[in-house]
């Protein structure tokens, strides 16, 4: 065992990589359910990104491309649970899980002939000066693009959230759907959107696992990561930059059980990969005696009678 | 203009009607799918459903009909009693591990000593794995609130490390030749879960199976507890006043469908798998979700419903080694027709007419 082999510098820089792809996809659950929709599906629309992403930026040699597929494909696979929840008005929870499982199984296939290659590498961003700086630099500035635009994306939810009208009509919509459409916003529409978007993040985090995290394509290779991010809301108690905080925290946690795993510390393997869960239940048990700031039609369907 | 109108009551012809709908829907699509991979859909679609139960080599395969089915069975029924209340166990792949770990375990700790009660012992081990693990989240659900949905997900994967630690470390064949996996119960005679008639598939797994299917009628419909579940799963308010006890539902639901996997993980190792091994799971907790839905939370409908899920891995299986079809087309098959199901269930509760939205 050498743990003196484990770098701090190295260790922050990594985890904020292995926390980008559990932000990305609960940064958009966050606005799913913040319009009241539960979507138990981003496992699923998290590795049809992964597939996808990783298709076309092998094929088109670009990884912009690839992650602008794997949001537009996260989008369009969504659009199943939008036809499942808001025009067939079918179970939230199972349609989420419909959408999991349907999407475990067609990554799999479109993934076949991906297996064992290495995807076209996206540069980190280096910006002189700033990245040369000693410690800070590798930390805070010498990563890739997706990184940052997971953090954007934290601060322009937290900002639509809160100070425009846009989020007041979403949040409003969430909180009681009867009284938004009595004011004559259009609910489903308005939800359809919150998923989509939610598709789309989710399909970028799955992307950054196979395009960035790991470099490759594998079977299953989310391996719970969306069922992460759908706690993660939960933890962030729907607040955009608990969220942050949140998947830093996991992301800190993969990466140090991946340290000790790698410095050879005395526990076995299994219960260092074992710990993220692990805590991931601690940390919901210890968070959920709190649930005065759940959207208070969270996981109702909408229809409009009269 | 399509109108919806929501009907004061589901209506019970649609709600038998869907699922005969929804797999002729996915065989359809099923079909263009398959003939997007390349193949030739009617023959892979025949292939699937057809040479399982009457091809040439049927007698093979129907016996695999009991052993696939059986803990899909076991598994759904157990979930479908949740399901009803409203109480999400999405967990059950992790239930079913954990039966199998303990069963397997009191097992291999007997070994090589031969008694008549061992495998009872096995049985118990298996479902007291699984009641266990199911217990997890249901006294976090009871005493913190905590969303049962994500524990008991959570836990698969906790369960697949503990699968991979005990076929690696602590279960490990001590004369495996350094492989991992366990010793094969199959060789182990007080611990092997044989067809009770030999080459029929009929083991015990089959026989808890039928005994759960009938358990579950009787309780739902000739028993307090049954008419609670309905209860709360319809009526959440309506069962308070009538002084359910929404914590004991919680508990017992989550536990009789935890100890049922159990069961068929204990039965599946004991048996048809023979040993613990890594990979030893695949997926019937994941698949029997759907079963549950397919057969509309219903026990004869479920009883129904896991024989047409087993039919789609055998005859996946035919598919993969005749045709070349992919494995994975039979995931996105079984995928579809839970979205089928679902996306038709709109008939079911609502009346659809395609008349002009008056305008008031």
């Amino acid at each position: 065992m050498d743990l003196s082999a484990i770098n701090p510098v190295l260790l922050i820089a990594s985890l904020m990589v292995a926390a980008t792809p559990i932000l990305l996809a609960a940064i958009g659950e966050l606005v799913v359910e913040k319009s009241g929709v539960l979507n138990l599906g981003v496992e699923g629309m998290m590795i049809i990104g992964a597939v996808s992403g990783f298709a076309i930026a092998v094929e088109s040699g670009s990884p912009w491309l690839g992650f602008v597929a794997s949001a537009v494909a996260g989008a369009v696979f969504s659009l199943l649970f939008v036809l499942l929840t808001q025009v067939a008005k079918a179970n939230q929870v199972a349609s989420g899980l419909a959408l999991t499982l349907t999407g475990l199984g067609l990554s799999a296939l479109l993934g076949q002939s991906y297996v064992g290659i290495r995807p076209p590498q996206m540069g980190k961003l280096d910006i002189p000066l700033l990245s040369d700086l000693p410690v800070i630099g590798p930390i805070l500035f010498g990563h890739d693009p997706i990184l940052y635009l997971g953090i954007a994306l934290t601060a322009g939810v937290w900002a639509l959230l809160k100070f425009t009208r846009a989020g007041l009509v979403l949040r409003a919509v969430g909180e009681n759907h009867d009284a938004a459409h009595a004011l004559g916003y259009k609910v489903i529409r308005i939800r359809i959107m919150a998923i989509m978007f939610g598709g789309a993040c989710a399909g970028l985090g799955g992307a950054y696992i196979s395009l960035i995290r790991v470099p490759q394509w594998t079977e299953g290779m989310t391996a719970g990561v969306g069922w992460i991010a759908l706690a993660l809301v939960v933890f962030a108690s729907w607040k955009p930059w608990r969220a942050l905080l949140g998947a830093y925290l996991f992301g800190g946690v993969t990466v140090v059980q991946l340290n000790l795993q790698a410095a050879g510390v005395a526990i076995p393997v299994e219960y260092l990969a074992m710990s993220p869960y692990v805590i991931t239940i601690i940390v919901l048990v210890i968070l959920s005696a709190d649930k005065s700031s759940a959207p208070a039609a969270l996981g109702r369907n909408f229809h409009a009678s009269r | 203009m399509i109108r919806l109108e929501k009907r004061p009551q589901p209506s019970r012809a649609w709600s038998l009607a869907t699922p005969l709908v929804a797999v002729l829907a996915t065989m359809l699509f099923g079909g263009l799918l398959f003939a997007a991979l390349g193949k030739d859909p009617v023959e892979a679609i025949r292939t699937i459903f057809w040479e399982p139960l009457f091809g040439e080599f049927a007698f093979y395969y129907r016996p695999q009909l009991l052993i696939k089915g059986a803990p899909l069975v076991l598994i759904a029924i157990g979930l479908s009693l949740g399901f009803k209340a409203g109480i999400w166990n999405i967990g059950a792949e992790g239930q079913y591990i954990m039966g199998a770990i303990v069963g397997a375990s009191v097992g291999l700790a007997f070994y090589p000593y031969e008694a008549w009660y061992i495998f009872p012992l096995m049985v118990i081990g298996g479902a007291l794995g699984g009641w266990i693990w199911a217990m997890i989240p249901a006294v976090l659900k009871v005493r913190f609130g905590t969303n049962e949905i994500l524990v008991s997900l959570m836990l698969v994967y906790v369960a697949e490390q503990l699968l991979a630690s005990a076929s690696l470390r602590f279960l490990k064949n001590p004369e495996g030749f350094g492989f991992p996996g366990s010793r094969n119960l199959q060789s182990y005679e007080s611990a092997f879960n044989a067809d009770l008639i030999a080459g029929s598939g009929m083991h015990w797994g089959v026989v808890a199976a039928l005994i759960a299917v009938i358990f579950a009628y009787v309780l739902l419909n000739r028993h307090m507890v049954g008419f609670h579940i309905r209860l709360t799963g319809e009526a959440p308010r309506a069962a308070k006043f009538a002084g359910v006890n929404p914590a004991r539902l919680i508990l017992l639901c989550l536990g009789m469908s935890g100890a049922l996997a159990g069961l068929a993980g204990l039965f599946e190792v004991s048996g048809p798998a023979g040993q613990i091994s890594i990979d030893f799971n695949v997926g019937y907790g994941f698949t029997a979700i759907i079963v549950a839905f397919l057969g509309r939370l219903h026990p004869v409908g479920i009883l129904l419903a896991g024989g047409l899920m087993a039919l789609t891995y055998i005859g996946g299986d035919i598919a993969q080694s005749n045709l070349g079809l992919p494995s994975a087309a039979i995931q996105v098959f079984q995928g579809m027709l839970l979205f089928f199901l679902l996306a038709l269930d709109l008939l079911t509760n609502f009346r659809v007419s395609l008349r002009k939205v008056e305008v008031a």
